[in-house]
């Protein structure tokens, strides 16, 4: 529905009731990420703890959202139980076309509900559910249960939390729909904290489209775009993984704790040996045509004669990157085995293989024993990481409690901070040089996504700093306007700014359309802003000695590049939330 | 005359493009109800999709339960759905055996006219328009006119 203002579904948790808000700001703030920022301005207690039961978990869409391909994601915002701070994370799945089919901008949840429960919200519809029966249940039990549950297959998007979230464990994600996830920065226990297990969005509605032969016609192209030419192939064919083989030729895959930036072993977890020996099947986000979800295997043999049972795991280049090469798991097959353990138990899949990737070295240091990990763990066995990802989910003694608030957190206790791989949060899997290593360090959401400094890293030999902070600051503007669409950034090369624009007026956004920039750097204030009053001060983010002491493909990092970039990017930060010029 | 068919959706993706092309271009609608062809899991992600679209019965059940005449058998196959003496009754998807029906909340129905406007939009080649003969032109006319 095409409004110039949002409409926003509130659900007070303690009582179960809803009321319907019309805020105003679309043509400053847009949606998604804008949106996300705007409503915890709103609703959001920026000085009590993350866990307070009036914190809100919202989760919001874009403009576009539904109408065009590709326009299929949905932004979570929350205080986040990593950091205390304000925190986004993105999911695909089916949610963004089932809240926009509920007629919702956005969902608001507050308070806490006094037993564990399931929120259903459709276009005509609203209960707060109890559900304690599900309470520990794992992910992939509760999804099938609550399908049963609910009404509206096909058509519904179920978000739901596992044992990690429940127990409040800093690094809990929220599933969506099966093979996505808001995975980072523990969505999973901002749900936990409110006892409610998971968010079910019955997308019941439709809406008359505009008369204008435009809108259709536009569709038209903006499909051939994306399906018909290869801009979009290397998503759909390897996927993601297609990366793997490609950073470890690069020097820029991160192994064993990051030991090392390439290894001879890396054949057995290409995207390529994905797809020739574990892959079944792919998979799309409702509403995009490309289908870049991966669905490969995982097998056990739970009895003699060949008994089996089989569950179907997706794979991306991250959680390969976390329980395959940060763990020294060089076989596919064993890579989604702890994968498939991570999905049970509802756990970030990067934070998870990046935590038990330093508990591993830690234990080979001797700075912790096998008294806290209770598990030889050693790089390559992948067996005891399965188990470990369990005691990591439920907290099952102080070190692995510890290790689920962050690694750094276990670190100032334990030791062995200098070879925890932590750039604001666990990294991600690109050890590509200095200016991605302070882009995720200092980003936003902390991810690879909130601009390219992956990218940057390769194309570029210099070692000018302010050249870098621009590019930072200028990319992380414009993808702030593409996660309030709320676009899919695979799809960011196709989605230019023009375009937006041509796609905006075409379902009836003119304003917005003609101000795009303006907006671009409203939404980037907002959002710093958000973070910066719940605490976040750049100047507190240290960078680990693990990260100066990688060899890429251009050599070993330079720890003074690293520091220059970090405090010139963080300066940047500063100015961005402060800035009076940067209204919408 | 043509129908349309579903013969690969072991191939499907779940990505709804084919739903939202109906609703978009034959009904005007942004839905992915209101549409001749609906995606739904079948007993959840991990085992594919199917499509509710009409099977273009020849003896159509739909239009043997329309009480005023708005369905009426479609030469070939499916139903041609005069709405404007359509009654919102429901009779038509209460009959139809494959939950191919779809009614809006008024009660509006929302069937497949075997256009063909979806399967250009399905990246994976599920969905194709087949040939099974019959139809007179001005049955074709009248199939395209119901159709807009």
């Amino acid at each position: 529905m095409i409004r110039d203002y949002f409409r926003v579904l509130i659900v007070d948790l303690a009582s179960g009731k809803g009321k319907v808000a019309y805020v105003p700001g679309r043509d400053e703030v847009a949606g998604g990420s804008g949106l996300g920022a705007l409503l915890f301005t709103k609703y959001g207690k920026a000085d009590r703890p993350w866990d307070d039961p009036e914190q809100p978990v919202i989760f919001a869409i874009g403009p576009l959202t539904g109408y065009f391909p590709l326009m299929s994601k949905t932004v979570a915002a929350f205080k986040s139980p990593y950091h205390d701070q304000y925190a986004e994370s993105h999911a695909g799945g089916r949610s963004a076309l089932a809240l926009r089919f509920a007629d919702l901008d956005a969902l608001v949840l507050t308070g806490q509900a006094p037993r564990p429960s399931a929120v259903v919200v459709g276009s005509r519809y609203l209960e707060l559910k109890e559900v304690h029966y599900l309470w520990g249940i794992d992910v992939q039990e509760s999804g099938k249960l609550l399908r049963r549950m609910f009404h509206g297959s096909g058509h519904r998007s179920i978000l739901r939390i596992g044992p990690a979230g429940e127990q409040k464990n800093a690094m809990a994600g929220i599933n969506a729909d099966t093979y996505r996830h808001f995975g980072r920065l523990g969505g999973g226990a901002a749900l936990g904290a409110k006892n409610i297990k998971a968010v079910v969005i019955i997308g019941d509605g439709s809406f008359p489209l505009m008369e204008s032969k435009d809108y259709p016609k536009l569709f038209e192209a903006v499909y051939q775009k994306l399906t018909a030419t290869d801009m979009m192939q290397k998503y759909h064919n390897l996927g993601t993984p297609g990366n793997v083989a490609v950073l470890n030729e690069l020097k820029a895959m991160p192994w064993r704790n990051l030991q090392a930036t390439t290894d001879l072993n890396v054949h057995g977890i290409t995207g390529e040996s994905f797809a020739e020996t574990a892959l079944l099947r792919n998979a799309a986000c409702a509403g995009c045509p490309v289908g870049c979800i991966h669905i490969g295997f995982s097998r056990e043999k739970f009895q003699a004669d060949y008994r089996y049972f089989y569950r179907q795991v997706s794979y991306d280049h991250e959680p390969i990157f976390a329980t395959g090469s940060m763990l020294g798991v060089t076989n596919c097959f064993a890579v989604l085995d702890i994968i498939d353990v991570v999905e049970q138990m509802g756990l970030d899949v990067m934070s998870a293989g990046v935590a038990l990737a330093w508990a591993t070295e830690a234990l080979e240091k001797g700075v912790v024993t096998e008294k806290e990990t209770l598990l030889p763990l050693k790089f390559g066995q992948h067996h005891a990481y399965q188990e470990a990802v369990r005691h990591l989910a439920y907290g099952v003694n102080d070190f692995y409690r510890l290790l689920g608030q962050g690694t750094l957190k276990a670190a100032a206790h334990y030791g062995g901070g200098d070879f925890a791989c932590v750039l604001g949060q666990e990294m991600a899997g690109y050890a590509t040089g200095e200016v991605y290593f302070a882009s995720q360090a200092l980003g936003l959401r902390h991810s690879h996504l909130d601009s390219a400094g992956y990218a940057y890293d390769q194309k570029h030999e210099d070692k000018e700093v302010e050249k870098a902070v621009d590019f930072l600051v200028a990319d992380e503007a414009s993808r702030a306007f593409l996660t309030s669409m709320v676009a899919c950034l695979f799809a960011r090369g196709i989605y230019t700014e023009e375009l937006l624009a041509e796609c905006l007026k075409a379902v009836g956004y003119g304003p917005l359309a003609d101000s795009i920039d303006a907006v671009s750097r409203n939404i980037q204030k907002l959002r710093w802003q958000a973070r910066l009053s719940t605490g976040f001060n750049p100047a507190n983010v240290s960078i680990p000695k693990r990260f100066t002491e990688v060899t890429t493909w251009k050599g070993q990092v330079d720890g003074e590049f690293l520091a220059g970039l970090k405090n010139a990017y963080g300066r940047s930060i500063l100015q961005l939330a402060r800035e009076e010029d940067r209204q919408g | 005359m043509k129908i349309l068919i579903t013969p690969r959706m072991e191939r499907c993706i779940g990505c709804h493009s084919c739903s939202l092309a109906c609703a978009r271009l034959v009904h005007q609608r942004l839905s992915w109800d209101m549409a001749g062809i609906r995606i739904a899991s079948s007993g959840g992600l991990s085992t594919g999709f199917e499509a509710r679209t009409c099977l273009a019965c020849t003896q159509a059940p739909c239009a043997a339960a329309c009480p005023t005449g708005a369905y009426s058998q479609r030469r070939g196959g499916g139903v041609i759905v005069r709405k404007n003496i359509c009654i919102r009754c429901g009779e038509c998807a209460r009959a139809c055996p494959v939950d191919a029906i779809y009614l809006d909340p008024t009660g509006d129905p929302f069937v497949c006219l075997h256009c063909g406007k979806c399967v250009p939009y399905c990246p994976h080649d599920c969905l194709e328009m087949k040939e099974v003969g019959g139809g007179s032109p001005a049955e074709k006319a009248e199939a395209s006119e119901v159709a807009a």
